[in-house]
């Protein structure tokens, strides 16, 4: 019998319905671990992560590289704790919880790890914008917490000009003997190759979150990936293609995930570099996108009038934080209505 | 995923090199690639699920390109990008982690003059200046010229420093060690290479000093024995271990491993047969073998001389280790930097599946792989990013790769040394094994790599309980009986010892309770006058280079390490050397406790024992230069 012969056959005849709605099976025993945090006993469902647990006990955790909506690649170590018993410490982002582990998350090597941390960070990278309005919380919120002084390693380098950490080649390499050399960093200039948004790689913390957006935890675009290795590993399209000659199809959702302001739309980036970015006075609006029917939330960030960016709430059920280029960057024909022109629907002029 | 291929098309020679890599393993070109398509409208082409499945192939085609056309163009990668369905942006980020893969032009032919610890001692920047004189500065590549050269770390040639490798692309891509070597012989070996890997006649009596001892184990066939040739493997006793372990049965083999003692000499000195078991005893299937012969140690050349002198021993012992633990494909990923180790586990692989002993009924088959320059794909799970055609980024552990590894399967990783006693404890049984050496951690044979400021330099082979003073009488002692300054146990991520630690016992037990390492077996001597802050700074720069960069502690902390190594070296510390030490101390400490990987753990572990141990003192700065700004 054909799969259409079959369909025809339980339309004409569908099976007798049960007499009752059968019972739910139980649910399953949900297996739990037990540990301690800080001294603290503590009850957690198995699978859990060192990160949840110790939220659980509204223990602050400093987190860079962790997105709630992306595969945990703990790679910028701020989160690290001290477990009894273990040569290092570990990453509280994505180590599970074991039952019995004595977990220290303010224990002075762990005070220490974060500190070098955030000065080594703070030292290589403009991370001023790296704030509490982005998803992970502040970085200098962090550094006063720890008493980090980034400046401790010596003035800072000059920045690179505009292509030339993207054409660093890996190797060894020589620096004369008798130069005392000042502290490297990512410095270098915007690039600014599309209407849509800007890459300001001297903010970036290299933390992988826009290449998995971009990748298989979102989009599955593939246009940008981690290049170069060691301190010039950077974040790149193939051979450094400007972003209209690669893959890069402007969904926005590595914007999104950013957690330093290294990525920006170009509204945002044009009205700073103005002085004009006038945070306090925006509104954020959400509202359903007008394109499709999928009906993503989006979140309109309006100064001025201005729709100044568009982002998506990472709890939204229907997005994750995820739109396509028509609801992140769709929205400019409302701007492009004259001041005061009414729509069907709007209140009555007063 | 929409493969999004835009930009230059690969020339014809670009294109045949990578097709001759892909071509017996995928298939010819699907039709993505100009081949055939559905008959009819021609929409669909056929191919691309066979070849998504290969990302694993992404490393050799890279290579491929880079033998064929001196560097990884964008036509190139465009081309490797189509044919295994591997998004460019990625193709890009892992070609670009590789020394070996350079993805800006570069002339055909390039020497690599290695400038590491043991060359340092031997002349290596008088080699590169002369280097410079005739040849412009390192990796300058004037439109037009055919030959450059460029600064490189370790070659694993130290015992016959300053050392060098000539790679030369074009149809017929070759390489050639050149040690020791002068800007002269050099600049010869780049305009007239020859076919030999490495033609020097005194390569194997340099290597192994010791060739022809009658109480040699691991070494006995170097120099002794044809390691062409798989009869004269026979001969000498080769593959009746493995005869020996098939009539035991993989339990029993796993069982005398445990027996013997033997751990791991690949550095981290894990037991051996605890691995094999818990890989043996994993329910998920296939199970993956490898044998590690990445190395890329500062300093060590042990597995060169094993894979240069008794390849099939090597091989044999990879087929015991997969009949034991389950495995029927064993991957041996070979360090690029080796040409001949290449060439001879090429022929022996070849000579042992026309024997029936590898591949078709053998049960078990090598495949070999070509690492490109990267000191880190020597971690285990860099090691199997690498193979699966990733950036070779060491995963965060746990999971082990006993039970999530090589292609997320149970997986046995084992050193090239720890393989190669193997046969020799199933042929001597388990108690002959563990009387050889100290017993506790310590059973069996080890090498050491005695290199440096020494008589004669080498892989010496001693049973386990030969102090650092008897190493170094086995190589003559310190060179021109000068006296001794230090000793670098273990290498770059190993430990500095003073001339008061010629007593000490090179086991396990006794250097970790001294604070030291075996490492990877480095002996590294330096006499009075050699200039330890300069060797310190060499270290330093080499993490800094050799950093995967994934992670904050050692991306940014190697940088700052080598820059206050730099500034201490030149005499001009941040403020008072009092205060540059407290931030070294800090930064050491951030890195060995917040590191994913060993190499971060592990980066300021010399530089510190130099320090604790009073062997360098940085002299204070007549003035205190600048202080923090
Ligand atoms: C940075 C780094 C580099 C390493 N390089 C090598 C290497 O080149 N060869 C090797 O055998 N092991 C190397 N190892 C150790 C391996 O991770 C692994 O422990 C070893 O291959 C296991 O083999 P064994 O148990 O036989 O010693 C390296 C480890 C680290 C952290
Ligand atoms: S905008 Fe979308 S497609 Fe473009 S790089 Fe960002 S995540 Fe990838
Ligand atoms: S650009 Fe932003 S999201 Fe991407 S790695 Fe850098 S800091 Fe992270
Ligand atoms: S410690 Fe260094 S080499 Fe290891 S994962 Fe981190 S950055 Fe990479
Ligand atoms: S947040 Fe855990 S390592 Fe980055
Ligand atoms: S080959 Fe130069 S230091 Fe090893």
């Amino acid at each position: 019998m054909t799969a259409q012969q079959d369909l025809d056959r339980i339309f004409r005849e569908p099976p007798a319905r049960p007499s009752r709605v059968p019972e739910a099976p139980p649910p399953p025993a949900r297996e739990v671990v037990e540990l301690t945090i800080d001294g603290t006993p503590v009850t957690v469902p198995a699978g859990s992560t060192i990160l949840e647990a110790a939220r659980g006990l509204g223990i602050d955790t400093p987190t860079l590289c962790y997105g709630e909506t992306l595969t945990p690649v703990n790679v910028c170590r701020v989160c690290v704790v001290e477990v009894a018993g273990a040569r290092v410490l570990a990453p509280a982002c994505s180590r599970k919880v074991e039952p019995g582990m004595d977990v220290r998350t303010d224990s002075e090597r762990v005070r220490l790890a974060r500190r070098m941390v955030l000065e080594l960070l703070g030292s290589s990278v403009e991370v001023d914008l790296a704030g509490p309005a982005l998803p992970d919380g502040s970085i200098a919120g962090y550094l006063e917490r720890y008493d980090a002084d980034p400046t401790r390693f010596g003035p800072p380098a000059a920045a690179a000009a505009a292509g030339d950490r993207d054409a660093r080649q890996p190797g060894h390499h020589h620096a004369p003997a008798g130069d005392a050399p000042a502290a490297a960093t990512v410095d270098q200039p915007v690039k600014v190759d599309n209407d849509l948004y800007v890459r300001d790689y001297s903010r970036c913390i290299l933390c992988y979150k826009c290449v998995e957006a971009c990748g298989t935890d979102a989009q599955n675009t593939f246009a940008i990936a981690v290049a170069g290795r060691g301190f010039d590993a950077r974040i790149s399209t193939e051979f450094a293609v400007p972003l209209p000659e690669s893959a890069c199809v402007y969904c926005g959702n590595c914007i999104q995930v950013c957690p330093t302001g290294a990525l920006m739309f170009r509204s945002e980036h044009e009205l700073r570099e103005a002085g004009a970015w006038d945070e306090p006075s925006q509104t954020v609006t959400d509202t359903i996108c007008p394109y499709c029917g999928v009906g993503c939330t989006l979140s309109l960030h309006v100064q001025d009038e201005r729709i100044v960016k568009v982002m998506s709430p990472l709890d939204s059920g229907v997005t994750h934080g995820n739109l396509c280029v028509k609801g992140r960057f769709g929205t400019e024909f409302v701007q492009l209505l004259p001041k005061g022109t009414r729509l069907p629907g709007d209140p009555p002029a007063a | 995923m929409d493969l999004h291929v835009v930009g230059p098309a690969a020339t014809p020679d670009e294109r045949a090199a990578v097709d001759a890599v892909l071509d017996p393993e995928i298939g010819v070109a699907s039709g993505w690639t100009g081949g055939e398509r559905s008959p009819g409208d021609g929409h669909v082409a056929y191919g691309g699920h066979g070849a998504r499945s290969r990302r694993d192939l992404l490393l050799p085609a890279l290579e491929a390109l880079q033998g064929s056309a001196g560097w990884v163009s964008r036509g190139g990668l465009n081309h490797v990008s189509r044919r295994l369905s591997v998004p460019p942006a990625e193709v890009y980020g892992v070609a670009s982690f590789y020394a070996l893969l350079p993805t800006t032009p570069r002339p055909p032919t390039v020497i690599h003059a290695c400038d590491d610890l043991a060359c340092r001692l031997a002349g290596a920047e008088a080699l590169c200046a002369g280097l410079e004189a005739a040849l412009g500065p390192a990796g300058d590549a004037d439109d037009g010229a055919d030959t450059t050269w460029l600064r490189s770390p370790c070659l694993g040639q130290c015992e016959r420093a300053p050392a060098a490798l000539v790679t030369i692309a074009g149809s017929a891509p070759r390489a050639r060690a050149v040690a020791p070597a002068t800007h002269t012989t050099l600049l010869d070996a780049a305009a007239t290479p020859g076919d030999s890997p490495d033609p020097d006649p005194e390569r194997v009596a340099t290597l192994v000093p010791q060739t022809g001892d009658p109480g040699l184990r691991l070494l006995a066939r170097c120099g002794s024995v044809d390691p062409t040739s798989l009869d004269a493997y026979r001969a000498s006793g080769g593959y009746e271990a493995l005869a020996r372990a098939r009539a035991m049965g993989p339990g029993a083999v796993i069982d005398e491993v445990t027996a013997s003692g033997l751990v791991g000499r690949g550095g981290a000195a894990f037991p051996t047969g605890r691995k094999w078991a818990a890989v043996a005893a994993q329910p998920a299937t296939p199970h993956c073998l490898v044998c590690n012969a990445d190395e890329s140690e500062p300093g060590t050349f042990k597995d060169r001389a094993l894979l240069e002198e008794d390849p099939f021993a090597i091989i044999e012992a990879m087929t015991i280790a997969g009949f034991a633990t389950g495995a029927e494909l064993g991957y041996c990923y070979l360090r690029g930097e080796y040409p001949l180790a290449r060439a001879r586990l090429e022929n022996a692989i070849a000579q042992a599946r026309a024997a029936g002993l590898l591949g078709g009924d053998a049960g078990f088959d090598i495949e070999l792989r070509i690492g490109a320059g990267a000191y880190i794909a020597g971690e285990e799970t860099a090691l199997f990013e690498s193979i699966e055609g990733g950036r070779p980024e060491p995963r965060n552990k746990p999971p082990f790769p006993v039970e999530f590894g090589l292609f997320g399967k149970p997986t046995t990783v084992n050193n090239v040394e720890t393989l190669a006693n193997v046969p020799l404890l199933l042929r001597l049984g388990a108690d002959a094994y563990r009387a050889i050496g100290t017993g506790g951690a310590s059973t069996g044979p080890k090498l050491f790599c005695v290199s440096g400021d020494v008589a004669r330099p080498g892989v010496y082979e001693t049973p386990f309980g030969a102090t650092l003073g008897d190493v170094l009488a086995l190589a003559g002692g310190v060179r021109d009986d000068r006296p001794l300054q230090a000793v670098l146990l273990g290498g770059a991520a190993g430990v500095f010892v003073g001339p008061d630690a010629v007593g000490l016992p090179l086991t396990f037990e006794a250097t970790r309770a001294a604070g030291a390492t075996v490492g990877s077996g480095v002996v590294l001597v330096y006499d009075d006058t050699a200039d330890l802050p300069d060797a310190l700074h060499r270290i330093a720069a080499f993490f800094r280079d050799e950093s995967c960069g994934q992670c904050v502690p050692c991306r940014v902390g190697t940088v700052r390490q080598e820059e206050l190594l730099a500034r201490l070296a030149a005499g001009r510390p941040l403020g008072s050397l009092d205060q540059e030490l407290a931030l070294f101390a800090d930064l050491a400490q951030g890195m060995r406790d917040a590191s994913i990987c060993g190499l971060g753990q592990t980066a300021s572990s010399a530089i510190e024992s130099a320090l604790r141990a009073g062997l360098v003192r940085f002299a204070e700065p007549a003035e205190p230069a600048g202080a923090t700004a």
